[in-house]
């Protein structure tokens, strides 16, 4: 390991943060400068308009867009190791998805009643469906072998998700679909300081207990032999992974809907930028690049064409699939060479 | 000295359902003991039963006279590592990073690495000449070098036992011979116990303080190469029905070609081998002699020949050996004499060849 390509790396993503935390502050279709921004952060309300947008509906937005892009980041490494799998990630193995089913689901019942759901309940709500498909992938991972045939599966397990979903859309009231079609195309938009104070709390929680299992991650990373080799409880540990990864991402899609290829490209540019994958240096680093990745996707989806505001996910699909195709042709022809050397 | 690992009455198996009972062993620190037996016997599972990676389907293995699973995770594993045969491919890391999570039984909360760790893990790369390996990819490293840097991971945890799994396959001769070389020294050096399967049975002659035979239900032999390595049990070992096996050279010899030779092999000193095996490749029976029984040729003429001619070692061969001979060499098609120089104690063969007339051939052109 190069510390001092870390150090660098690690000033590089915290720059870029920064940077993209003012941006997403300053540009939007009210046009607001640097400096009327600081002024406004600092507490002059002279400018009225300007004072709300950027309290009320910029902020936190961006610090929403900054929390959960960290933990998706996280979320995706977390199911990486557990799979030893590169293209692993919540929204591919269908994770994402099946929370989406169950919030809707509970949305549509309980609007159906005239009761509005809180944060708790749709995070509660999100991760009994995020661990209903983390057991369906684990069940299936019993059968198959092999990267491609697991992100086959957790494919298909995602669109029996979001068929599901779409069945309940289809019966549902019109002003409740208007709602429920918003969040699950994925969208910071709309997000309410209690919501930021919320994902904060459980962001700060979630992931220092991540912390906690840098070691275990790092032994994991030789194989389950090994890692049990060197003392490591293997069964706890896996299942303290899963439903760290699982909670993690189903905090996500209850306040954002599911977000794609965000817990692959991240961990996977953090790796290649750092260029190790030490759990204890890779997690926090997933975390602030994750923030910048859902920071500048969130930025270039409510700028591009404003005032239409594009589809989040679209935009991180776009920029993270390329991401997921370069990682499989160069693994693929990394592999055909050891064979020929082996 | 003390034993170090031992099992007693151990069944090993998977999902309660045994596959070997009562096994009883022991290994003492600074000694090797080899597992040989025929695959599918559970060699494989035994030792991972001593690793603890699976748990005992009755009785139990004990480490310095403690059950192991009364052991913590971490007391296990300052005390036992493991080189298995899986083949881990860790994304990222070097050399030196797999050779350093041997220190994981050692270390904090965050794993971190201190001065003393970062020297024990250099230390233990260099005991297997791996220095120069330590920045290089592991992904990205020959299977000897691999099985190398494997070695000084197990040895980076400071156990009193090291457990491998087929250290030796898929390695060339030089690395097989390599990797048993640095074994043999770091078990008398560092007074380590080492458990291991190896198939090469040559190696394991020569490697081995101990033996023990692993065959379908439990334990075979057990005990010195000298106890454990004769011809017929080995053949017995290994159900070889066909073929042979020479417990002294640790040679392996394909069956016979059955029926009446067509070749006359003249041969000794060795010179005949490499002509015994061609004519079996080809499926040509043959006849050889007159071979003294020290001679070195004799093994693989007796493995491979048809029919031999043999005498008593030390003993020159008499009239009647001679008659033997020349009414087998009548029988054959074709006569060759593969011997380079006559001499008072091969003279037999000279008249042979001799006798031999038009029927004699350059053994080259076979």
């Amino acid at each position: 390991m190069n510390w001092k390509r870390i150090w660098g790396s690690y000033g590089l993503l915290l720059g870029a943060v920064a940077v993209l935390f003012l941006a997403g502050i300053c540009v939007g279709s009210t046009g607001t400068t640097l400096p009327q921004v600081a002024r406004i952060l600092l507490g002059d309300s002279s400018d009225q308009a300007a004072y709300r947008i950027v309290w009320d509906i910029r902020l936190p937005r961006v610090l929403a867009s900054a929390i959960l892009g960290g933990m998706l980041s996280v979320s995706g490494f977390l199911l990486q190791t557990f799979f030893a799998n590169p293209i692993a990630g919540p929204y591919v193995l269908g994770i994402s998805s099946g929370a989406k089913l169950t919030v809707a689901v509970a949305m549509l019942v309980l609007l159906g009643q005239g009761i509005a759901i809180s944060s708790a309940g749709m995070v509660l709500a999100a991760f009994a469906g995020a661990l209903g498909a983390t057991a369906m992938i684990l069940l299936l991972s019993r059968y198959v072998r092999g990267t491609a045939m697991l992100v086959v599966g957790g494919v298909m397990i995602g669109y029996i998700c979001s068929a599901v979903t779409d069945f309940f859309v289809t019966f549902a009231d019109d002003a409740d679909i208007a709602n429920l079609h918003n969040w699950s195309q994925g969208s910071f938009s709309g997000i309410s300081w209690a919501n930021v104070r919320d994902m904060a709390v459980l962001a700060a929680v979630l992931l220092a207990l991540t912390m906690t299992l840098a070691k275990p991650m790092e032994a994991y990373q030789l194989g389950e032999s090994y890692a049990q080799s060197l003392g490591v409880n293997v069964r706890r540990f896996r299942l303290e992974l899963i439903i760290l990864s699982s909670l993690l991402s189903a905090c996500v899609t209850a306040f954002a809907g599911p977000i794609s290829f965000v817990g692959i490209a991240v961990p996977h540019l953090v790796k290649s930028l750092l260029k190790t994958a030490k759990p204890l240096v890779v997690l926090p680093a997933c975390a602030l690049g994750g923030a910048a990745f859902c920071m500048l996707c969130d930025l270039l989806a409510r700028t591009l064409f404003a005032p239409t505001e594009l589809n989040l996910s679209s935009v991180t699909a776009a920029f993270g699939a390329p991401v997921v195709i370069g990682l499989m042709v160069t693994r693929q022809s990394r592999r055909s060479q050891g064979g020929m050397a082996g | 000295m003390k034993e170090c690992l031992e099992a007693k009455n151990l069944s090993a198996g998977y999902d309660g359902k045994a596959l070997l009972e009562q096994v009883t062993l022991s290994v003492r620190r600074g000694e090797i003991a080899v597992l040989i037996g025929p695959n599918g016997a559970g060699k494989s599972t035994l030792l991972k039963t001593l690793a603890r990676q699976l748990a005992p389907v009755a009785g139990a293995v004990y480490l310095d006279g403690r059950a192991i699973h009364q052991l913590s995770g971490q007391e296990m594993a300052r005390r036992l590592a493991i080189v298995t045969t899986e083949r881990i491919s860790p994304e990222l890391m070097t050399c030196a990073d797999v050779v350093r999570t041997g220190r994981y039984p050692y270390t904090g909360r965050f794993g971190l690495l201190s001065g003393a760790d970062e020297a024990i893990a250099a230390a233990a790369l260099a005991s297997v000449h791996g220095e120069d390996l330590a920045d290089r990819p592991f992904a990205c490293i020959s299977d000897g070098q691999r099985q190398r840097v494997l070695l000084a991971r197990a040895l980076c945890q400071q156990p009193e036992v090291i457990v491998l799994d087929e250290p030796t396959s898929f390695l060339d001769i030089r690395h097989k011979i390599e990797m048993l070389e640095i074994l043999r020294r770091l078990v008398k050096e560092q007074q380590l116990a080492v458990v291991m399967s190896l198939h090469e049975l040559d190696l394991a002659q020569r490697i081995a303080d101990t033996v023990i035979c692993i065959q379908e239900g439990g334990m075979g032999r057990i005990g010195t190469p000298e106890q454990v390595f004769d011809a017929d049990y080995i053949r017995s070992l290994y159900q070889l029905e066909k073929g042979s096996y020479d417990p002294l050279f640790g040679g392996t010899e394909l069956e016979a070609v059955k029926g009446a030779p067509r070749v006359f092999v003249i041969g000794g000193g060795g010179s005949g081998i490499p002509l015994y095996r061609k004519l079996q490749r080809q499926g040509v029976p043959f006849g050889a002699g007159i071979l003294p029984r020290n001679d070195l040729d004799y093994p693989v003429a007796k493995a491979l020949a048809a029919a031999l001619v043999e005498v008593p070692p030390y003993q020159l061969a008499g009239e009647a050996d001679l008659a033997r001979a020349r009414q087998l060499m009548e029988r054959c098609e074709k006569v060759v004499c593969t011997v380079e120089a006559f001499g008072p104690c091969n003279d037999c063969c000279a008249r042979l060849w001799a006798l031999a007339g038009a029927k004699q051939a350059d053994w080259r052109t076979l």
